[in-house]
């Protein structure tokens, strides 16, 4: 099916999902995998721009085919910003196919990954109903979390419309350092005084990136006595970047981003991967076989963003629950299952 | 339920674990919303996740509604027992099961209380971030169904911020596990959802729980200022100047004078509210951001600033505050507390009008508030004794709420919709919203036997009676936040 729906509002994007039986969004398509279904596909890119910004109330609201670079520059203007490292912003990558997708990057190591900024969604559910849920506010516990668990699903529960998130201060000064050790000193690092924004391993590397964010004077102190714990030095040219783009990731070849934990990292090893967060998760790209049969022995599990691996590897639980919430929110399987 | 339902229920659980008796049944009646009061037809007492999955079982075979309750703190009414149902209570399920250091995180059964977790962690410098007033006494397990907040959620976020991992029986008997040690998740987000469902997609068994190391280092300054509106303003420009501090809370001039009678808390004279400001992090990193909110304070034109010059000082300015609720006790036989949500720069507006609201109802209203997040927490002052007088109070209460959907916030930041605001939910959420919430519930417990008669509007409502405040928050054991 090549068909292509593009509605401009909220009620045309109503509109486009009740015309056809079977439906997905996509955004900027820069995680191709995940929406590579028997579907007529809505691209979100009519919908696009911040709706409400207030930077007093910490909070923003856009629609979901707003571009990540365009939230980043807003924010940035006001010296504020999501401080989980939303990937691909150059690509294109799309806030709403970012939160189908459950993509956070390596800031999610301090304050916490998307599921910890988004506030509220509208969205548009399987009967064609325009709905509203979360709040607009920092603060909120009326009514089920359906927010959160809109990231990560992949588009199979519903087609995002518009998305409230909360956003914090950029911190004046960040600086990166490269230390020895590796995975060897993750846990130390991670527990320590420091309050590390983001400990990540770039692939092909052995020693460890680690980024402070702070008052410059403050981040100076505290450089001289981590490198005399931990032998490294400072990292002058911005490695985050090229991570943040998968520059690493050979055209054609598979992405995978796994779910891991600092227990488990050894399940990775020798892989071509970046390695997140102080060792919770990893984008891996490479032979998916292989991982698939490393990930099931660990217990793990993984999903293809890009390339043609099966979307879901490793461990898969299915229970009874997920097939009820499916059809409570799409009962007339409006959109694909999730394991399609 | 039958007398046969029930002597088959009393046969799964050992003597002393079943309890049906009034006078056993008396303490489960009521939680921390104490104007409501409903008596269950039995209490039962598992001691294991296997002994909870299987009464879940017996209650759905027997479409018995049951209602899973923790050390009943919640301010909505969200562990109020159902006539006919049972409660479960997790209290005996209190095992903290693995503490894992390395990767900063606790797996503990739903009757561990909050602070226990921070009491055991301590030792590997970590710590629970969430910290609900109730914290020395309050669950994990109820802190999960109904994602408590605390005084740190500005930068720490709810507790649905920090449940990784969860393993659960749900209504229907089915046993799910969701998450594990991962920070992060690979497919839709189930801990999540689940968070927050206020017992009505069952109970929680193990909960894997993220912990954070303890900050370092605090700066904590207490400042007066001669009207809540400069207050106001003074968190504005905290706000403005990029700093995020942990914890930014307001407490207006009565609420000041319960705090006063209570722990004899000293307040700089002629105040009409005292903002509190937490910096926390790295000891350098504090050093530098103190000396810009001591410059944004000076310029704020407080009566007053006082800086915590130690720790125990520190103890004491939150000392105060913590006990703010409670201490309104004193000043009133009876109150209920509010949990709005504003947004940030209406708070003045919010608190003007509450002031209306409450002159013209002839109520008192103490304000306490998270004025970081717009979280505010009117205390409505009233005397049950007095006919007509709780009505009073409910109905200022519903103005409060109804307002602050009005301004676009929310009717519950940390207490849940539970018993108490279900009526509100309409406000915030359209007919066509709330059937879909109706349909995940379904979804989760088809027979609507999970706490029922909780979040949802409803007609079987039991009526609201008089009595007086809860006899652990009389002792000073507890409070209400």
């Amino acid at each position: 099916m090549n068909t292509v729906l593009t509605p401009t509002s909220a009620e045309e994007l109503v509109e486009a999902v009740r015309s056809t039986p079977r439906v997905i969004a996509v955004g900027a398509g820069t995680k191709p995998r995940l929406s590579q279904v028997e579907a007529v596909r809505i691209s979100m890119a009519g919908l696009r721009g911040i709706k409400e910004y207030d930077p007093s109330e910490f909070t923003f609201t856009a629609a979901a085919g707003t571009p990540l670079g365009e939230i980043a520059d807003a924010l940035a203007e006001r010296g504020q910003y999501l401080p989980f490292d939303p990937m691909l912003v150059d690509a294109g990558a799309t806030l709403g196919g970012t939160v189908a997708a459950g993509v956070s990057g390596p800031g999610r190591f301090r304050y916490g990954g998307l599921r910890d900024f988004v506030l509220g969604v509208r969205f548009v559910d399987g009967t064609g109903r325009l709905l509203r849920m979360g709040g607009k506010v920092v603060k909120n516990a009326a009514g089920f979390d359906l927010p959160k668990f809109f990231v990560g699903s992949l588009g199979r529960f519903g087609v995002l419309a518009e998305m409230t998130f909360k956003v914090f201060p950029r911190p004046p000064t960040a600086l990166t350092l490269r230390l020895r050790g590796g995975s060897q000193i993750l846990s130390e690092t991670a527990n320590s005084r420091f309050e590390f924004d983001a400990l990540d391993i770039a692939p092909g590397e052995t020693d460890m990136l680690a980024r402070l964010c702070g008052p410059e004077a403050a981040l100076k102190t505290l450089s001289r006595e981590i490198f005399a714990r931990w032998p490294g030095e400072i990292v002058s040219e911005d490695p985050w970047t090229a991570l943040r783009e998968f520059r690493w990731v050979n055209p054609g070849a598979s992405l995978i981003k796994v779910a891991v934990s600092p227990a488990k990292i050894a399940t990775l090893e020798g892989l071509r991967c970046h390695l997140s967060a102080g060792g919770n998760f990893a984008f891996v790209s490479g032979e998916a076989g292989e991982l698939d049969e490393r990930l099931c022995k660990a217990g793990l599990s993984g999903v293809t963003l890009r390339g043609e691996a099966p979307l879901w590897l490793g461990v898969r639980s299915r229970p009874a629950i997920a097939q009820a919430v499916k059809q409570a929110l799409d009962p007339v399987n409006r959109f694909p299952p999730l394991d399609d | 339920m039958t007398a046969a339902v029930l002597q088959r229920l009393a046969a799964m659980m050992p003597p002393g674990r079943f309890l049906e008796r009034p006078e056993q049944l008396a303490a489960y009646e009521s939680d921390g919303l104490t104007a409501f009061r409903v008596r269950p037809s039995a209490v039962v007492i598992p001691e294991t996740a296997e002994e909870v999955i299987a009464l879940v079982r017996f209650c759905h075979a027997e479409k018995l509604p049951f209602v899973a309750r923790g050390s009943g703190t919640s301010l909505s009414g969200g562990s109020l027992p159902v006539e006919g149902g049972i409660v479960v209570a997790l209290n005996r399920l209190n095992r903290i099961l693995r503490l894992d250091p390395a990767q900063r995180l606790a797996v503990v059964e739903p009757g561990v209380v909050n602070l226990d977790v921070t009491a055991t962690a301590m030792v590997h410098g970590l710590h629970y971030a969430p910290d609900p007033s109730s914290q020395s006494i309050c669950t994990v397990g109820g802190n999960v169904a109904f994602n408590s907040g605390g005084a740190h959620c500005l930068k720490y976020g709810m507790t649905a911020n920090h449940v990784l991992g969860i393993k659960a029986v749900l209504a229907t008997g089915e046993v799910v596990e969701w998450g594990g040690p991962s920070r992060e998740t690979v497919g839709p987000d189930w801990c999540g959802l689940f968070t927050g469902n206020e017992g009505l997609f069952g109970i929680a068994l193990e909960i894997t729980l993220q912990l954070l190391p303890r900050a370092e280092c605090y700066h904590t300054v207490l400042a007066g200022y001669r009207t809540l509106e400069q207050a106001g303003d003074a968190v504005s420009a905290v706000i403005a100047s990029g700093l995020l501090p942990g914890a930014i809370e307001i407490m207006d001039a009565l609420a000041l004078e319960a705090a006063v009678a209570a722990v004899h808390a000293e307040y700089p004279p002629g105040c009409e509210a005292v903002l509190i400001v937490e910096l926390e992090g790295p000891r350098e990193v504090v050093a530098a951001d103190r000396e810009r909110l001591d410059q944004i304070i000076a310029a704020s034109q407080p009566v007053e600033a006082r800086p915590a010059r130690d720790a125990e000082e520190r103890m004491a300015i939150w000392k105060g505050r913590k006990s703010a609720f409670s201490a309104v006790g004193r000043l009133s036989p009876d109150f209920i507390v509010q949990d709005g949500v504003v947004p940030r720069r209406r708070l003045g507006e919010a608190l003007r009008r509450i002031g209306d609201l409450a002159r013209k109802s002839g109520l008192r209203v103490a304000n306490v508030f998270h004025a970081g997040d717009g979280n505010l927490h009117p205390l409505i002052l009233f005397n049950g004794r007095v006919p007509g007088e709780l009505q009073q109070a409910e109905a200022l209460a519903g103005e409060i709420l109804k307002m602050c959907v009005e301004m676009g916030g929310s009717i519950t930041g940390e207490h849940g919709v539970g018993m108490e605001k279900r009526d509100y939910l309409p406000a915030m959420f359209s007919p066509d919203e709330i059937d879909c919430m109706r349909r995940l519930r379904a979804a989760f417990d088809p027979l609507g036997i999970a706490n029922p008669g909780k979040m949802f509007p409803s007609a079987e409502a039991p009526s609201l009676q008089h009595h007086g405040l809860h006899p652990l928050e009389k002792a000073g054991v507890i409070s209400r936040e």
